[in-house]
C-alpha cells in the first residue's frame, strides 16, 4: 500500500485501519494529505466509526449523500471523520444501490448525526434504517414526497400548494402541563423557526424545535452556477458568516484544483475571518445583556460594533466583508491608509471592550441571570457533538484555526479558551476571550503582512475531483464539500454551518430552566437559521 | 450604577447629528453601479461575470437589448472590474416605489464580432429611476431623512411610526443592518420610528426575502393581521427580486410575488442610511 500521499500524521491511523479492516474495503483514495478516503460497504460504517472515534479520538464531522447515479450507478454516503490531533480528515464513502434505497442510522451510537441523518433521507429519499427518530427534518410534513436534491428533480420545479398537517409535534401530558408555541415569526429582530414549549409552570420540560423555515435550495443551487458565481451565494448562505463561508467555498474549490492561495491573500482572509468574529462576538455580548434588561451594556457594544463595520467597509467595500472573496486569493488590496484605519481600530477597541466588559463584571444583577442558567453539561456536549463557542464552554476546545490551519493560521500560536461549565456566563467569557485574541492575532498578521500578489488563476477545475474546504467562523467550524462537474461547474456542494450541529443542544440546554430565560439561553449560542436550513 | 453612569458620560453622544454634512461613506464603499451607456460596446462580459443576471444583454435581430436590474444587484463589483463602461459610486440611497423604475434597459446596435456599437433607445428605466428620487434628498444626513420621516409618519399616522420586521426567507445579513438601525449611531428612536413586537401594533412591515415556500403562509399571516392603513417595504436584493436565489422548488422569489409591496430598497445588505431612505418613501406615498 502506498501511503507517500498521506501526512506523516494521519499515516499511522491509516495503516492501523489498513491492518484491521484488511481485505474488506474496495479502495483507499488519498487525493490530498491531509484528506483520505476510505471505499467501503454500509455493514464495515459501524465499525470504522467506532474504532476511529475509541482508538483516535475522532469526531464524526458531517454525514452527507450525494447522487452519483450518474456515472456511478449508485447514491453514495459519506461519513467524515475529523481527527484533530493528527489534523486531519477520514471519509467513508459507501455505496447505496438505487434498486434498494435504504442505510442503517448511526445516530443510536453517535446522536451527534440524528439531524443529518434524517436530511439525507429527506432530500435523497434513502429510507432510514433503525434511527430512533425518522420523522421529517429538512422538509416540513405538508411538503409532497419529493427528493430535491436527486438529480432526477429539477431546481425549478413548482410544487402545489401544500396541504395537510403542517408539523407533528410530540404530544407532552400531565397535570399543569401546557404547551407554549412561538415562532416562525419572532418578537425580535430575528429570523424564523417554530419552537414549542412544554412547561409546568415557569420551567420547560421539553422543548421541539421545528426549523427549516428559511430553506432555499442553496445546495441544489450551487450546481446550478459556475464555480465563481458559487463564491458570493457562499456569501448568502449566512450573512453573520458571510466571509468564512465564503472562504470555505474556496479552499474546498483551490483543493480541487491542487492551488493554494498566495500569501499575501492568506494574510488577508485571516484579518478577514477575525474582523468578523469581533463584530459577531461584541454584537452578542451586547445581545446577551440585552435579554437580561441591561441595555446600556448592549448599547455601548452597537456602537463598537458600527465602528467595526464601518472599518470592514473601509477594508473590502462592504459592511459585512461581502465581495472580498474570490477563487485563489481575495480580491482587494489595503494601501497604507486602510492599514492605519485597521491598526487604529485594533487599539481603539482594545481600551473600549475592556470597559465594556467591565461594565458587565460590574453588574451583579446581571451576573447573576447568567451564572448557572442554561448549564450545556459536557458529556452532553460531547454526544451532540457540539462544536464551536458553546463547545467551548462546555469542554471541547475544537478549534479548527488550530488543528486543522487554513489561511494564515498555521503562522500564529492561537490559544482556544475552554470552559468546562457550559452556562450562559462562560459562553460569554468564550466570547471575551476570543475577542483578545482576535485582536491580538490581527495585530501579528497585519505586522506580518508579506507582499507579492493577491490572487492566482485557478481556471477550469477538472470534472469528478472532491474536495473538503473548510474555516473555523466565529460560530464554529464550517464545512464545504464540492464534486466538480465538466464546464467548471459543480455535481455537488454539501454545506456544513455549525448551527447545523448544535441546534439540538439548545433543547438540553433550555431543560429546568424558566421561560422568560429562554431569549438569553438562545442568545448564548445564537445559531444561524440560514445556515442550518440553507 | 456610578459605573454605568461614568462610562455613559465619558463615552458622549455619538449618534450621527450633522443636519447638514453628508453621512458616513469610506471612499472605498461599492454603491450603485452607473453605466456610461453610450460608451458602452460590449455588455456580454458584464452580464456573464454578474452573479445574479442584474446584467443581461438579450439579440434578436441585429440588435442588442441590454438591461441592468437594479433590484437583483448585489453591488459585488465584479462588473466594474471587468468593464470599463461601469463605475461603482458610493451612492446607497436607491430605493424605489414601482419594481420597474428600478430596471434600466438600452438597446444597440449589433456589430458583425459580437460588440454592440450605437445606442439606439434608452436607457429609459434609468431615466425613470432618477425621477423617482428627485423629489427627495440625496446625500442627506441621518438626521434629516428621520426628521422628514417623524413628520411624515405624523401626517399619515398621525403618531409615530411602527415597524414589524418580518424575515421571511433572509440568509441574515439584512437583519444586521436593521438591528444597527436601533443602535446609539443611528438611533431611529428618536424620530418616533419603533420596531414591534406584534405586525397588529404595526404600521409598517419591512420584509427580508427571498420569500421561501415554508415562510410564504406566515408572512401572508403577518400581512392580514396587520392593521389598515400599512405599508410594506421589501428589503435587500433577496427581497426585491429574490436575488441569488430567485425563483426555485423551494423559494417564491420577491416579496411582491406574495404579497403587495410598497418600496423596494435594493443593496445587499442595504445600510441603515438606505433603510431609513425607503422608509421615507415608504411614507411620502402614503401622504
Amino acid at each position: 500500500m502506498n501511503l507517500s500521499g498521506v501526512s506523516t500524521e494521519l499515516r499511522p491511523v491509516v495503516e492501523d485501519l489498513n491492518r484491521r479492516f484488511e481485505g474488506r474495503f474496495n479502495a483507499l483514495v488519498t487525493p490530498r494529505l491531509n484528506e483520505v478516503y476510505f471505499h467501503v460497504t454500509m455493514d464495515l460504517v459501524p465499525g470504522f466509526c467506532a474504532h476511529l472515534c475509541r482508538k483516535w479520538k475522532a469526531r464524526l464531522v458531517t454525514v452527507f449523500a450525494d447522487d452519483a447515479r450518474i456515472g456511478h450507478g449508485v447514491f453514495h454516503l459519506y461519513y467524515a471523520l475529523a481527527l484533530d490531533d493528527a489534523h486531519g480528515l477520514l471519509v467513508l464513502r459507501v455505496p447505496v444501490s438505487p434498486e434498494t434505497p435504504q442505510f442503517v442510522a448511526l445516530t443510536n451510537a453517535i446522536p451527534a448525526v440524528n439531524w443529518q441523518e434524517r436530511e439525507i433521507q429527506d432530500w435523497f429519499g434513502l429510507r432510514l434504517l433503525g434511527h430512533p427518530n425518522p420523522r421529517r427534518c429538512a422538509l416540513h410534513d405538508d411538503w409532497p414526497a419529493v427528493h430535491p436534491l436527486r438529480k432526477d428533480f429539477d431546481l425549478n420545479t413548482v410544487l402545489p400548494p401544500f396541504q395537510g398537517e403542517r408539523h407533528k409535534f410530540r404530544p407532552v401530558e400531565g397535570e399543569g402541563v401546557f404547551q407554549v408555541p412561538v415562532g416562525p415569526v419572532h418578537a425580535g429582530i430575528i429570523e424564523p423557526g417554530h419552537f414549542l414549549f412544554s412547561v409546568a409552570g415557569e420551567p420547560v420540560l421539553y422543548l421541539q424545535l421545528r426549523l427549516f423555515y428559511v430553506h432555499k435550495g442553496t445546495e441544489k443551487l450551487f450546481e446550478h452556477l459556475p464555480i465563481p458565481h458559487g463564491v458570493r451565494l457562499a456569501e448568502s448562505i449566512s450573512g453573520d458568516s458571510s466571509f468564512a463561508h465564503a472562504t470555505a467555498f474556496c479552499h474546498a474549490i483551490e483543493r480541487t484544483a491542487g492551488a493554494q492561495a498566495p500569501p499575501r491573500a492568506r494574510v488577508l482572509r485571516s484579518v478577514c475571518l477575525e474582523l468578523e468574529r469581533l463584530y459577531n462576538h461584541i454584537a452578542d455580548i451586547g445581545a446577551i445583556c440585552t435579554d437580561v434588561a441591561f441595555v446600556t451594556a448592549n448599547m455601548h457594544a452597537m456602537r463598537l460594533k458600527e465602528q467595526i463595520l464601518r472599518v470592514n467597509e473601509h477594508l473590502t467595500g462592504n459592511r459585512l466583508l461581502r465581495g472580498m472573496a474570490c477563487l485563489g486569493g481575495v480580491r482587494f488590496d489595503w494601501d497604507a491608509d486602510q492599514i492605519r484605519t485597521l491598526n487604529g481600530l485594533v487599539s481603539d477597541l482594545r481600551p473600549e471592550f475592556d470597559s465594556l466588559v467591565q461594565l458587565v463584571e460590574d453588574s451583579s444583577s446581571t451576573l447573576d441571570r447568567l451564572d448557572t442558567t442554561g448549564i450545556l453539561k459536557p458529556e452532553v456536549a460531547r454526544d451532540l457533538g457540539v462544536v464551536g463557542i458553546a463547545g467551548r464552554a462546555s469542554g471541547f476546545a475544537y478549534d479548527l484555526r488550530r488543528d486543522f490551519p487554513h489561511a494564515a493560521y498555521d503562522q500564529v500560536q492561537i490559544r482556544v479558551p475552554v470552559y468546562r461549565v457550559g452556562d450562559v456566563r462562560h459562553r460569554l467569557r468564550v466570547r471575551v476571550d476570543e475577542v483578545h485574541e482576535s485582536l491580538r492575532l490581527i495585530q501579528t498578521f497585519v505586522t506580518k503582512l508579506p507582499g507579492g500578489p493577491l490572487r492566482i488563476d485557478i481556471g477550469e477545475v477538472p470534472p469528478d475531483r472532491v474536495a473538503f474546504g473548510y474555516v473555523e467562523g466565529w460560530r464554529g467550524e464550517i464545512f464545504h464539500w464540492v464534486r466538480t462537474a465538466p464546464n467548471n461547474r459543480l455535481a455537488r456542494c454539501r454545506v456544513k454551518d455549525p448551527s447545523l450541529q448544535n441546534w439540538p443542544a439548545l433543547s438540553e440546554a433550555i431543560l429546568d430552566n424558566i421561560v422568560p430565560d429562554f431569549p438569553v439561553i438562545n442568545k448564548s449560542f445564537n445559531l444561524s437559521y440560514s445556515g442550518t436550513d440553507r | 450604577m456610578p459605573g454605568i453612569l461614568s462610562k455613559s458620560l465619558s463615552t458622549g453622544i455619538v449618534t450621527t447629528r450633522y443636519p447638514d454634512a453628508p453621512a458616513h461613506a469610506s471612499p472605498h464603499a461599492r454603491g450603485r453601479l452607473e453605466i456610461d451607456w453610450s460608451k458602452w460596446n460590449d455588455a456580454r462580459s458584464a452580464a456573464a461575470v454578474c452573479p445574479t443576471g442584474a446584467i443581461a444583454c438579450h439579440d434578436a435581430a441585429q440588435a442588442r437589448t441590454v438591461t441592468f436590474d437594479l433590484a437583483k444587484c448585489v453591488f459585488c463589483g465584479l462588473c466594474a472590474d471587468t468593464d470599463k463602461a461601469i463605475r461603482m459610486s458610493t451612492v446607497c440611497e436607491c430605493a424605489a416605489r414601482h419594481r420597474n423604475r428600478l430596471v434600466s434597459t438600452a438597446q444597440y446596435s449589433l456589430n458583425e464580432d459580437g460588440t454592440h456599437r450605437r445606442l439606439i433607445a434608452g436607457p429609459d428605466g434609468a431615466t425613470a429611476m432618477r425621477g423617482a428620487v428627485s423629489s427627495l434628498p440625496r446625500n442627506d444626513s441621518i438626521e434629516s431623512l428621520g426628521r422628514q420621516i417623524q413628520s411624515r409618519a405624523a401626517r399619515l399616522f398621525g403618531r409615530s411610526l411602527h415597524i414589524r420586521e418580518v424575515d421571511a426567507g433572509s440568509c441574515n445579513g439584512c437583519e444586521i443592518e436593521i438591528v444597527g438601525l436601533n443602535s446609539p449611531v443611528y438611533d431611529i428612536e428618536r424620530f418616533g420610528i419603533h420596531f414591534v413586537a406584534s405586525p397588529r401594533h404595526a404600521d409598517l412591515l419591512l420584509v427580508t426575502g427571498p420569500v421561501t415556500r415554508n415562510m410564504e403562509l406566515a408572512l401572508k399571516k403577518t400581512y392580514d393581521a396587520t392593521p389598515e392603513p400599512r405599508l410594506v417595504v421589501a428589503v435587500g436584493a433577496c427581497g426585491c427580486s429574490g436575488g441569488i436565489f430567485g425563483v426555485n422548488y423551494a423559494t417564491r422569489g420577491p416579496v411582491d410575488s406574495v404579497i403587495p409591496v410598497d418600496v423596494y430598497i435594493p443593496g445587499c445588505p442595504p445600510n441603515p442610511q438606505a433603510l431609513l431612505h425607503g422608509i421615507l418613501l415608504a411614507i411620502d406615498r402614503g401622504v
